[in-house]
């Protein structure tokens, strides 16, 4: 990128006059492509503020980033001509650490990532492993999957819905929505025993099967959601205010949105018809009944309206994993994966020493890689694994959708105001969890 | 709204009689049908392209990295591959110190619903750079960056190579190395020290606070070293 030095005149007070008295000039460095930083005011009796640029700095601790994210913006007026952001705030090294954990350790990691949606991480991450280690799982421990993903799903988007709502200045959705998240959690609760933090999957199989009576809840669920939809729909989506502060801000045309690498509702809210459910399926998604929704404009109203869409479309998927759920084993006959029911670990002997074994060394998947893909709520979420024949990998990498779909915001927010800004970081669902790892 | 809106499709440049995509079921650890793709790789590239794998399914073309950036432009723009999404850029160092570390690319092509793993191996010893896919996709901006600053391979040819999640004064290395111990390189109160003394201001970059007029405001100390382009802080 070709840059050119340009002067700008800064005003200082007495103190910063150079020894003859004349104010300093600081040179700076600015990109050629036409942006306006040519300060050359013409004199004049009022002061002219015109060409000034004024430095905003949003975060680390600001409640409308979603977390420790910090932009710093440079603003012309009220516009936004550049902004840098930072991240690296809520950096952990879950990458790091997982090199020093065994397989199934690595799952309560999962869950610390993207803490929006635990069951889709433990998923995500136990069909990597499992695709490493050869493993065929059951078909009910799939269909489970299926739920835990959709509930997820349905979660997360809840928790962006709500948030969204009360960054453009909507309480009453927020409300709305966090109450059917927490029948979520209640589900979950009842299921694994976890509300947040559920490490629900292994490697091979379910930490639990479900309850007794779980299947009802979750039907009576699924039965009473749509209403909350529907109300949030009525409230919202023609809501002149919501309307208004949301249409036409931070597009991405099909071509940018496919170019920056964003995924999940920000590239389909641009007309990019990209679901891994559906391109790249897993745990049998192509026999589910369901349908993308696409956007047209790519602005943050197109990306509510996709979200809206698919928590529709997640409710059909659990209707229909309701009614296929199969008896049947959760979990794979391999004891050397999987761990055998506790009560044998020890009244049999062959349990006992699958138990130790397991505990002790932890199994070993043959030397290889895998790359397994998911739709997360946020996009495509990949986890990328190495093995070298040990119990534990060479290399664990979380690819992480809101990374990439946030490091598009530069562009987004160009030219925009900045109470857009607050809209357009909405828009893409960060989580910080995910982003700084 | 206009009425001629037509989304762009995955799949789109496949025959109407392909296949409907499918969950993958029963695959072998080696062996497997190869992603096209990398026949016509070794048939345009034959001198580029070192080995190709298919490992669970998934095909690893093992190219010179001299020449990867021609070997992704041309997967980019190629009518035949279109690999027009670049899911993620990596690195792998092993816990054997002989192996060499290895630079992954991961490629979709929506179009063709193709998925590609590119690899480079830099031998022990060797300078970490391998040219920037940046100019091609611009979702490889940050990718590139967090892999510099967790490995320290330098990718040239991208416009703004700084450390991302570490930040900018961080000096202990690279975290991601197999060097780089568990614990970090200090000890804890000695990491609690250095994050007590740490200079909030020393969290902008010269350039930032140009912008703010706040750099003649700065103590003179950190002024001279702001501007001989040292960071302070930590």
């Amino acid at each position: 990128m070709a840059t050119v030095k340009r002067t700008v005149e800064v005003e200082l007070s007495t103190t910063g006059l150079d020894a003859a008295g004349r104010p300093q000039r600081v040179p700076l460095v600015v990109d050629d492509g036409g942006s306006p930083l040519a300060l050359e005011a013409p004199p004049s009796a009022e002061p002219d503020l015109a060409g000034e640029h004024m430095l905003i700095n949003i975060g680390p601790q600001h409640p409308a980033t979603h977390g420790v994210l910090r932009l710093v913006l440079e603003l012309d007026g009220e516009t936004v001509v550049r902004c840098i952001p930072h991240i690296g705030y809520l950096h952990c090294g879950f990458e790091k650490i997982g090199e020093y954990r065994q397989y199934n350790q690595v799952i309560p990691w999962t869950d610390r990532e993207d803490y929006l949606n635990s069951p889709g991480n433990n998923v995500a991450f136990a069909l990597g492993a499992e695709r490493l280690f050869g493993i065929e799982i059951t078909e009910r421990c799939k269909v489970l999957r299926v739920m835990a993903m959709e509930l997820s799903r349905i979660m997360s988007h809840l928790v962006w819905l709500g948030t969204t709502c009360i960054d453009i200045g909507a309480f009453t959705p927020f409300l709305w929505s966090f109450d059917q998240r927490e029948k979520i959690y209640k589900l979950l609760e009842d299921w694994i025993g976890a509300r947040l933090t559920t490490s629900l999957t292994r490697v091979g199989g379910m930490g639990a099967d479900i309850p007794d009576k779980w299947i009802e809840d979750l039907t009576a669920f699924v039965q009473s959601f749509p209403k909350t939809i529907n109300e949030i729909d009525r409230v919202v989506t023609r809501n002149g205010i919501w309307v208004g502060r949301t249409i036409g801000l931070g597009v991405m045309t099909a071509e940018e949105a496919v170019n920056h690498g964003l995924s999940g509702p920000m590239v389909r809210a641009s007309g990019v018809a990209y679901d891994v459910r559906k391109d790249f399926p897993y745990l049998d998604y192509e026999t589910y009944d369901f349908d993308v929704p696409v956007g047209t404009n790519g602005d943050v109203y197109d990306r509510y309206l996709v979200r809206m869409e698919e928590l529709r479309q997640s409710t059909r998927i659990l209707e229909q994993a309701i009614r296929r759920l199969p008896d049947g084993p959760v979990n794979i006959a391999d004891h050397r994966v999987i761990l055998p029911p506790k009560s044998k670990a020890t009244s049999d002997m062959e349990s006992m020493i699958h138990h130790f074994k397991q505990v002790m060394e932890g199994p070993r998947p043959p030397i290889g890689e895998a790359y397994v893909a998911v739709e997360s709520p946020k996009g495509e979420k990949g986890y990328y694994m190495v093995s070298d024949g040990t119990s534990k990998p060479v290399r664990w990498r979380i690819r992480p959708p809101s990374f990439v779909n946030l490091s598009a915001i530069s562009k987004m927010v160009e030219g925009h105001l900045l109470s857009d800004v607050i809209a357009i970081n909405a828009s893409i669902d960060i989580v910080m969890g995910e982003i700084d790892r | 709204m206009s009425t001629s809106f037509s989304p762009v499709v995955a799949g789109s440049a496949l025959p109407s009689d392909a296949p409907a995509p499918a969950t993958p079921k029963a695959i072998a650890q080696r062996g497997g049908e190869p992603n096209p793709t990398a026949a016509a790789l070794q048939q345009r590239f034959p001198s580029a392209i070192h080995r190709v794998d298919v490992v669970w399914n998934e095909t690893t073309v093992v190219v010179a990295g001299a020449q990867l950036f021609d070997i992704v432009r041309w997967l980019h723009d190629d009518p035949s591959q279109r690999y027009d999404y670049l899911s993620d850029v990596t690195a792998v160092e092993f816990r054997d110190t002989e192996q060499p570390i290895e630079v992954v690319w991961h490629l979709r092509s929506l179009p063709y619903r193709r998925f590609l793993r590119l690899k480079v191996k830099i031998e022990r010893g060797a300078p970490l750079d391998v040219p920037s896919v940046w100019s091609i996709y611009r979702g490889a901006d940050w990718l590139e960056r967090e892999c510099f600053d967790m490995f320290g391979i330098r990718f040239t040819g991208h416009p703004d190579l700084r450390r991302l999640l570490m930040w900018e004064q961080y000096k202990e290395g690279f975290p991601l190395r197999k060097d780089f111990p568990l614990r970090g390189r200090f000890s804890r109160s000695e990491q609690l020290r250095q994050a007590l003394a740490a200079n909030p201001e020393a969290r902008y970059s010269k350039e930032e606070l140009t912008i703010a007029q706040a750099f003649e405001d700065l103590p003179d100390d950190m002024r001279r070293r702001l501007g001989t382009g040292e960071r302070t802080g930590e």
